[in-house]
C-alpha cells in the first residue's frame, strides 16, 4: 500500500469515529510502559501474545478535542533496540508492526524515546519512520534531559524527521494531554510523510525494486525488512538473495548512526555533564561493591522473604477465616444435598484456595516492580551473573528462588523478568524444590512424631536441625537439577547477556500499583480456572464412594449417635464416621490401589489417601490425617500427632509411624510437586501442558527415589 | 609483539578507549544497537564482584557486557 493510501484510510477511520489503534514502540528503558499507564490509566488488560509468553498489554482511552470524541486503543509492544529482531520479545514487536493481518496491526506508530538518550534511541526511530507508516515521535523523560543539560529543538527535529514530535514526562504525568492532543490532531489531519534515510548505500537497486514489488509493503525499506525476516515462507524463499542481505543489518545501522550524528548536531544541544550518570556511578560503587553489594542484596532478599513469609500471613488468615465462616453459614442454612456440598466443599474451597494467594502475589510483585523501576534489578543480574550462569541460571533467578522459600506460585510468575527463555524455564522448573511455607505444617507434624520431646544434638535442637536439613536438601536438589537441565535443554536462541544498566530513579507508586493489580488479575483468571477444576475433582474423590457404602456407614453411625447423650462421645463417634467415610471414598479406593507402589517407601494406603488429597496443597496432608484418624478437634496438631503415634499396623501390631516412615515421608514432601496451584501457574507461564507435566514427573521421581533410598537405608 | 590486538576485556577500571571494530558479527549487531559504535569512546566503569561482567559507559548509556563478549570488541 502506498503511504498516502494508508493515511487516507486512517483519516476515513477517524472521520467515521472508529477506534484508532496505536502501538507504543521503543527501546527497553525508554519509559514506554510508564507512558502507557499514563495514557490508559486503569483501562488496561494484560495477556499473552498467541503462542508466546510475552506480556501483552493493551488499553483504551478517549480524547475530546473541538467537540469531537475519539476512542484510541493502545498496545504496549515489547521493547526492542532495532527492527532486526534477536529475541522472542523483539520478534513479537516486529510481527505486530509488519503483518497487516495481525489483529493488533497499528494505525499509528507512536515512537517512544528517552530524550536524555536521544542519540541512541533515534536508531529505532529512524527505522520506524522509514516504514512509511503514519507515525509520531514522543520525547519522553524530557525532565531528565533538561536536568542533564540536554536541550532538543522540537520544531527542527520535526522538520528533519518529517514526523510530528511531542515531549512529555510520563513519570510525573506532565505533558500527557499534549501527547493525546497531538495524536488526535495527527490522526485527523496530517499529510503523508516520507522516509528519511536514503537507501542508496544498497548497491543492487534492481533487486530492491523486485522485492518491493513482490512484498508490497508501505515502503521499500519495509518490504526489504519483511522479506529478510520471513525467508521461511516458501514464496519468499525463491526470491531470497542471501548474498544481498550479507552485512545488511550492520551497514544499515552504521549508516543510520552517521545520519543521526548530523541530526543531533542540528537539533540537540549538550550543555553540561551528565549528572544522572555521575550519581548512578557513585551509587554503583556501593551497590556493585564485592562486600557492600552482596550485603545490600542479602538485606533486600531478607525483607522480601520476611514480607511474603510473615506479613502476607495476616491477610491470608483473614481470607481463610472469611471463607471458613461463609462455608459454615452456608452449610447451616442450605439443605444437605449434592449441590450444596459441591458449592461449599468443592467450589468455595477451590475459590478460597485461589484467593489465598493474592496477598503473596501482590507483595512479591510490589517488590519486583520497585526493584525494576529503580534500576536495581539490572544490578542484581550484574552482581549475580557469574555465580548463577554456572548452573544455567540468570542473575535474576535469585529473587524467584528465594521467593520460592515462601511460595512457588508468585515466584514462578516473577520469572518474567528473565529475558532468556532457557534460563527462565530452568528457573521455573526448579523453584518448587525450594522448601515453601506450605511444607512447614507437614514437617512440623512429622518431626513431632519422630522426636516427641525437645531432644538435642550437641548444642542444637534436634527438631531445628532436621528442619534445616530439609531446607538445605531442597536448595542442593535445585542446584543439581538446574545444572542437569542446563545440558539437557536445547536452546535455539543465541543468548546475549548484554543489557543496559539504567540510571537509578525513584520508583513511581502508580507503576508499582498497576503491576500488582495486573499480576493478581492474571493469576485469578488464568491460573484460577485450573485450580478450580482440580479442586472440584479432589472434592469429588474424597466425598463420594462407589455403590452405597456411604449410606451404610451413615446408617450405622446415626443410631450410635442417637443412643448417646454424652456430648464428647457424640463428637468422637461423628469423627469416626468421617474417618470411615473417607476410607470408603473413591480417594480411599485410590489409596488402596496405589498401596503396592508406595509400600516400598514404607507408606500404607491411608498415607496414600493423604498423598492424593494433598495434591491440592501440601498442608492438606495435615487435615486429611486428622479426618483419617478420627481426630475430633479438627486440625489440632497435638491430638493428630498422638493418634498417629498410637496407630498400629493391624497385621503386625507394630507402630505405623516409625522414625523411618516419618523420614521417608519428609523426603517425599520435600521433593514431590504436591501443589495444584504451582501446576496451574507453570501451565500459565509456559503456555503448555508439557512443562508442568514434566515437572510433576521429575519431582515425583525425585521424591520416590529419595523416599525409597531413605526407607531402605534406615529400616 | 605481533598479533596483539587490544580488546575491551583488557581495559582497566576508569580507563577509556575508542572502539575500532568487532571480531564476531552477531555480537557486533547487538553491540551496535546498544550504542557501541566504532569511533565512539567507551569507558570501563565497574567490574562485577566476581570478575565478570563489566559495566561500560558508552554514548551516555551504561551497558553490562560479559568478559567473553567484551573480548570481541577491538579497541585502539
Amino acid at each position: 500500500m502506498h503511504p498516502g493510501d494508508l493515511l487516507s484510510s486512517l483519516q476515513k477511520k477517524f472521520s467515521a469515529g472508529e477506534q484508532i489503534k496505536i502501538a507504543l514502540v521503543g527501546n527497553p528503558n525508554c519509559g514506554k510502559s510508564t507512558l502507557f499507564n499514563a495514557l490508559t490509566g486503569l483501562k488496561q488488560k494484560t495477556g499473552n501474545y498467541p503462542g508466546v509468553t510475552v506480556d501483552k498489554k493493551t488499553g483504551v482511552y478517549k480524547h475530546e478535542y473541538k467537540k469531537k470524541i475519539q476512542w484510541f486503543r493502545v498496545i504496549d509492544l515489547p521493547g526492542t533496540y532495532s527492527l532486526f529482531p534477536k529475541s522472542l520479545d523483539e520478534e513479537v514487536t516486529f510481527n505486530v508492526l509488519m503483518d497487516e493481518k495481525n489483529p493488533d496491526y497499528p494505525d499509528v506508530i507512536l515512537i517512544v524515546t528517552d530524550a536524555s538518550n536521544i542519540k541512541r534511541h533515534l536508531l529505532l526511530a529512524t527505522q520506524l519512520i522509514d516504514l512509511g507508516r503514519p507515525c509520531m515521535l514522543v520525547l519522553n523523560m524530557i525532565d531528565a534531559a533538561l536536568a542533564n543539560g540536554i536541550q532538543i529543538d522540537k520544531e527542527k527535529l520535526e522538520d528533519v524527521l518529517g514526523v510530528p514530535v511531542v515531549s512529555c514526562d510520563a513519570r510525573n504525568e506532565i505533558g500527557i494531554d499534549e501527547v493525546k492532543k497531538k495524536i488526535f490532531v495527527f490522526t485527523g489531519e496530517r499529510t503523508p510523510q516520507n522516509g528519511i534515510i536514503n537507501l542508496n548505500f544498497i548497491a543492487n537497486q534492481n533487486y530492491v525494486n523486485t522485492v518491493h514489488q513482490f512484498i508490497g509493503q508501505s515502503s521499500v525499506y519495509a518490504s526489504l525488512l519483511k522479506h529478510k525476516q520471513y525467508t521461511h515462507q516458501k514464496e519468499n524463499l525463491k526470491l531470497f538473495n542471501e548474498k544481498f542481505f550479507e552485512g545488511f543489518e550492520s551497514r544499515d545501522m552504521l549508516f543510520r548512526f552517521e545520519k543521526i550524528k548530523k541530526i543531533t548536531l542540528e537539533c540537540v544541544a549538550y550543555s553540561a555533564e551528565r549528572k544522572d550518570l555521575r550519581a548512578t556511578d557513585k551509587l554503583d560503587n556501593v551497590i556493585t561493591h564485592p562486600v557492600w553489594g552482596f550485603l545490600i542484596f542479602i538485606g533486600i532478599l531478607f525483607v522480601i522473604f520476611q514480607s511474603i513469609f510473615y506479613l502476607a500471613e495476616f491477610p491470608m488468615r483473614w481470607i481463610e477465616s472469611g471463607f471458613g465462616f461463609l462455608t459454615q453459614k452456608l452449610t447451616e442454612t442450605l439443605p444437605h444435598n449434592f449441590f450444596s456440598d459441591l458449592l461449599t466443599n468443592g467450589i468455595l474451597a477451590g475459590l478460597s484456595g485461589i484467593v489465598v494467594f493474592v496477598p503473596q502475589i501482590a507483595l512479591l510483585f510490589g517488590f519486583i516492580s520497585i526493584l525494576e523501576d529503580t534500576g536495581y534489578m539490572a544490578r542484581v543480574s550484574f552482581i549475580m551473573d557469574k555465580l548463577m550462569r554456572k548452573v544455567g541460571l540468570n542473575g535474576r533467578s535469585v529473587i524467584p528462588l528465594i521467593g520460592g522459600m515462601a511460595c512457588a506460585v508468585p515466584s514462578i510468575m516473577g520469572t518474567r523478568t528473565i529475558a532468556n527463555r532457557k534460563e527462565r524455564l530452568i528457573t521455573i522448573l526448579i523453584t518448587p524444590l525450594m522448601s515453601c511455607s506450605a511444607r512447614l505444617p507437614v514437617y512440623t507434624l512429622l518431626i513431632g512424631i519422630m522426636i516427641p520431646a525437645d531432644a538435642s544434638f550437641g548444642y542444637f535442637n534436634l527438631k531445628g536441625l532436621i528442619l534445616t536439613g530439609l531446607y538445605l536438601m531442597g536448595i542442593v536438589a535445585a542446584i543439581i537439577v538446574a545444572a542437569v537441565l542446563k545440558y539437557v535443554l536445547k536452546s535455539k536462541q543465541r543468548s546475549f547477556f548484554m543489557m543496559e544498566l539504567p540510571v537509578y530513579r525513584i520508583p513511581q507508586l502508580k507503576t508499582v500499583g498497576i503491576t500488582m493489580l495486573n499480576k493478581v488479575k492474571v493469576f485469578l483468571f488464568d491460573a484460577g480456572k485450573i485450580i478450580m477444576i482440580i479442586s472440584i475433582v479432589l472434592w469429588f474423590l474424597t466425598s463420594f464412594a462407589p455403590g452405597s457404602e456411604f449410606k451404610r456407614i451413615e446408617h450405622e453411625y446415626t443410631d450410635a449417635v442417637k443412643n448417646t447423650n454424652n456430648d464428647s462421645l457424640k463428637k468422637e463417634i461423628t469423627a469416626r464416621m468421617h474417618a470411615e467415610k473417607l476410607q470408603a471414598s473413591y480417594a480411599g479406593h485410590l489409596g488402596k490401589f496405589i498401596e503396592p507402589v508406595i509400600r516400598p517407601l514404607g507408606f500404607d494406603w491411608k498415607i496414600g489417601i493423604s498423598l492424593i488429597s494433598s495434591f491440592a496443597a501440601r498442608e492438606v496432608f495435615v487435615g486429611t490425617m486428622a479426618t483419617l484418624y478420627g481426630s475430633s478437634d479438627g486440625e489440632n496438631t497435638v491430638s493428630i500427632r498422638q493418634k498417629m503415634i498410637e496407630e498400629r499396623d493391624p497385621k503386625t501390631g507394630l507402630p505405623v509411624y516409625t522414625t523411618t516412615v516419618c523420614l521417608s515421608l519428609l523426603v517425599f514432601y520435600a521433593f514431590a510437586m504436591q501443589c495444584m496451584s504451582t501446576f496451574a501457574v507453570v501451565k500459565r507461564e509456559t503456555l503448555s501442558w508439557k512443562w508442568p507435566i514434566i515437572q510433576f514427573i521429575y519431582m515425583g521421581v525425585l521424591a520416590y527415589a529419595g523416599s525409597f533410598i531413605c526407607y531402605a537405608i534406615f529400616s | 609483539m605481533e598479533n596483539r590486538v587490544k580488546t575491551l576485556a583488557q581495559l582497566l577500571v576508569g580507563k577509556s578507549a575508542v572502539i575500532n571494530g568487532f571480531t564476531d558479527n552477531t555480537l557486533a549487531l547487538k553491540l551496535i544497537e546498544m550504542g557501541c559504535i566504532p569511533g565512539e569512546t567507551i569507558t570501563l566503569q565497574h567490574i562485577a564482584p566476581l570478575g565478570c561482567p563489566f559495566a561500560f559507559e558508552v554514548n551516555g548509556t551504561l551497558v553490562s557486557i560479559r568478559k567473553s563478549e567484551a573480548q570481541s570488541v577491538i579497541i585502539n
